[in-house]
């Protein structure tokens, strides 16, 4: 029996598994030690299930149990890998490469950082302006002066700038039409100064996969230390840190059916990776993040790590049977419908298309009983449409035209067949309420059209 | 965001979907917005030699609201004057919506609609009556 409404928002979050929920139940009730007790059956009882929740999460990514550090999620991870690398290798360099389809958690990350260092040389510039001009110069009077004397190029001033900031400087790279990043673009930004290269694994919007790989072999060619936020990826495709030669690695366990606000950040022991901390304290997680660990999520995110693992193929070949299902049925019987991104290199369970004419707010809107999302601006309380259908060239309003669909393990073909079924009739109705649609019909070209925008 | 019960109501029945024949001297046509800002509306008006608005018609892409909009004016403008229609203004369709601060501009499309649609029924009959 087909129960409503249908979760086909797999990429935002995931349903906690059953069977990791019972792993979970004894450590919100009896067993509620604090895995830093040292002295008693509790603090040990804890902490032996923190320990084996680390090797689960371990063996799911190829790395040793050493490796791990547990962190309140992804957005926690990218943060700390990103900023603790620039803080820990200062004298190294400042420069980070990332891309422009990225998450927020890395790119917001790398903003601030910017601004930091933005900051940080202006409070230089003044001191060095003060000096020349022999007098207190205040902050109103920099880009004046600045220009008068000339500033980016004095000597002193240039000197201090090149001293550590405290902040980076940051290249967001574009992608290819297709959403991944071009190997050769990505050796041609690295400067002597890179000291981090931060690509994700698989895309949260159109579910593209990265050439990992290959990328962790440049970096470590070039020295680079590379950061991948696998959040998307990791349990739904092969992901080995030793294999594709990463460094370290953003994980989540709420995008696995395991519990929300428990993630991991992998950091690479041979060769050693450092980091300086975000979160000082009573030392938890060997320094790199202090804070009385939550046992119970850390062991819910282990019983769904080693679920992913023993389940990945099986579950890959179910989701991308399921994902074509859908793909063909809507393409097959919907003209004017449109895949954004690669489906070549794609997350089995991601499926991302534009339908031509039709609002994707108004599309979800109509198909209330299934959860999926959109990159339509209608959505999103900035009223810009998705930046990553941007950056992969996809025009605007088709960007405000699409749908993501995210299968996961607990959809069935019969959902599938019904959200087909569903989503045919209902752009239909809408392209017949669409006076683009109708133009379009009429064989007027819409991009001839002086519109009224504002 | 929840939507208001009225917006789902005008969403789910919408009054007045449709085209007008645009080469009808009586039929004023206005279609303002833009694809790449996600919200285009076409609202059409058959309007009497006398400058009674006898008819509606209206095809949006936009989101919910703003489909919602279209329709709730193509069912105030029937049988109101031309001046008497365009004294509607967003503010009153955003009101009788309750729509949320983030979806006003979708109202504000409605009001351009109507004022636009006027603006070239008029424009027809200026150069009809010339001689
Ligand atoms: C690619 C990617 N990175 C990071 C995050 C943030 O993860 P978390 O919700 O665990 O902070 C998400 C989830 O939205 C994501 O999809
Ligand atoms: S049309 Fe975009 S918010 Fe209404």
């Amino acid at each position: 029996m087909l129960k409503l409404p249908i979760y086909m928002d797999n990429h935002a979050t995931t349903p906690l598994d059953p069977r990791v929920l019972e792993t979970m139940m004894p450590y919100l009730r009896e067993d509620f030690g604090n895995a830093a007790s040292r002295n008693h059956a509790f603090g040990w009882k804890a902490e032996a299930a923190v320990e084996k929740a680390r090797k689960q999460v371990a063996e799911l990514i190829g790395a040793s149990d050493k490796e791990i550090v547990f962190t309140s999620g992804a957005t926690e991870s990218d943060n700390l890998a990103i900023k603790g690398v620039l803080e820990f290798y200062k004298s190294k360099g400042d420069h980070i490469i990332t891309l422009k389809t990225e998450h927020k958690a890395v790119l917001d990350t790398c903003k601030r950082l910017e601004r930091v260092r933005q900051e940080r040389l202006d409070e230089l510039k003044l001191l060095r302006l003060s000096q020349l001009a022999d007098r207190d110069v205040q902050p109103e009077e920099l880009a004046e002066l600045a220009s008068r004397h000339d500033i980016e190029n004095d000597p002193t001033y240039r000197k201090w700038a090149e001293l550590p900031t405290g902040g980076a400087r940051v290249t967001y790279l574009d992608v290819e039409a297709d959403g991944r990043v071009s190997l050769e673009k990505l050796a041609a930004a690295m400067t002597p100064r890179t000291v981090l290269v931060s690509i994700m694994f698989a895309n949260n919007e159109i579910g593209v996969l990265q050439p990992v790989a290959e990328i962790g072999k440049l970096c470590r060619e070039k020295g680079v230390l590379f950061h991948c936020d696998a959040v998307q990826g990791i349990g739904k495709v092969p992901f080995d840190v030793e294999a594709m030669r990463v460094d370290l690695a953003s994980i989540t366990s709420h995008k696995m059916y395991g519990p929300k606000g428990v993630g991991a950040l992998y950091v690479r022991r041979k060769p050693r990776v450092r980091l300086a901390p975000l979160v000082d304290g009573g030392g938890h997680e060997r320094g790199m993040r202090s804070g009385t660990l939550n046992v119970a999520a850390i062991v819910g995110f282990g019983a769904a790590a080693e679920l992913a693992r023993t389940e990945l193929e099986a579950e890959a070949q179910r989701l991308t049977r399921l994902r074509e299902r859908l793909r063909t049925g809507i393409m097959e019987q919907l003209d004017m419908t449109v895949v954004n991104g690669s489906l070549e290199h794609r997350l089995p369970g991601n499926l991302n298309i534009s339908f031509s004419y039709v609002e994707g707010e108004a599309l979800m809107m109509a198909i209330k009983d299934v959860a999926v999302s959109s990159g339509s601006a209608c959505t999103s309380a900035s009223l810009e449409p998705s930046y990553v259908l941007r950056a992969v060239g996809v025009e605007e309003d088709m960007a405000h035209s699409s749908i993501r669909f995210g299968l996961g393990r607990f959809n069935t073909e019969e959902e599938v067949d019904y959200v087909i079924r569903l989503m045919v009739d209902k752009v239909r109705k809408l392209r017949e309420m669409s006076p683009l649609y109708e133009m379009a019909k009429e064989g007027i070209d819409l991009k001839s059209i002086e519109w009224t925008a504002h | 965001m929840a939507y208001s019960d009225k917006v789902i109501e005008h969403y789910e029945n919408p009054r007045n979907v449709g085209t007008l024949d645009k080469n009808d001297p009586n039929v004023g046509t206005g279609l303002v917005g833009a694809p790449a800002c996600g919200d285009v509306m076409r609202l059409q008006l058959k309007i009497t030699d006398e400058g009674v608005i006898e008819d509606a018609r209206f095809k949006t892409f936009g989101c919910g609201s703003a489909i919602a909009s279209s329709s709730l004016v193509t069912e105030w403008v029937k049988g109101k004057t031309v001046d008497q229609a365009m004294t509607i203004s967003n503010k009153d369709v955003a009101r009788e919506l309750a729509l949320p601060p983030v979806k006003i501009h979708c109202s504000v499309l409605a009001e351009d609609a109507i004022k636009a649609a006027i603006e070239d029924f008029k424009k027809k009959r200026a150069t009809r009556q010339q001689p």
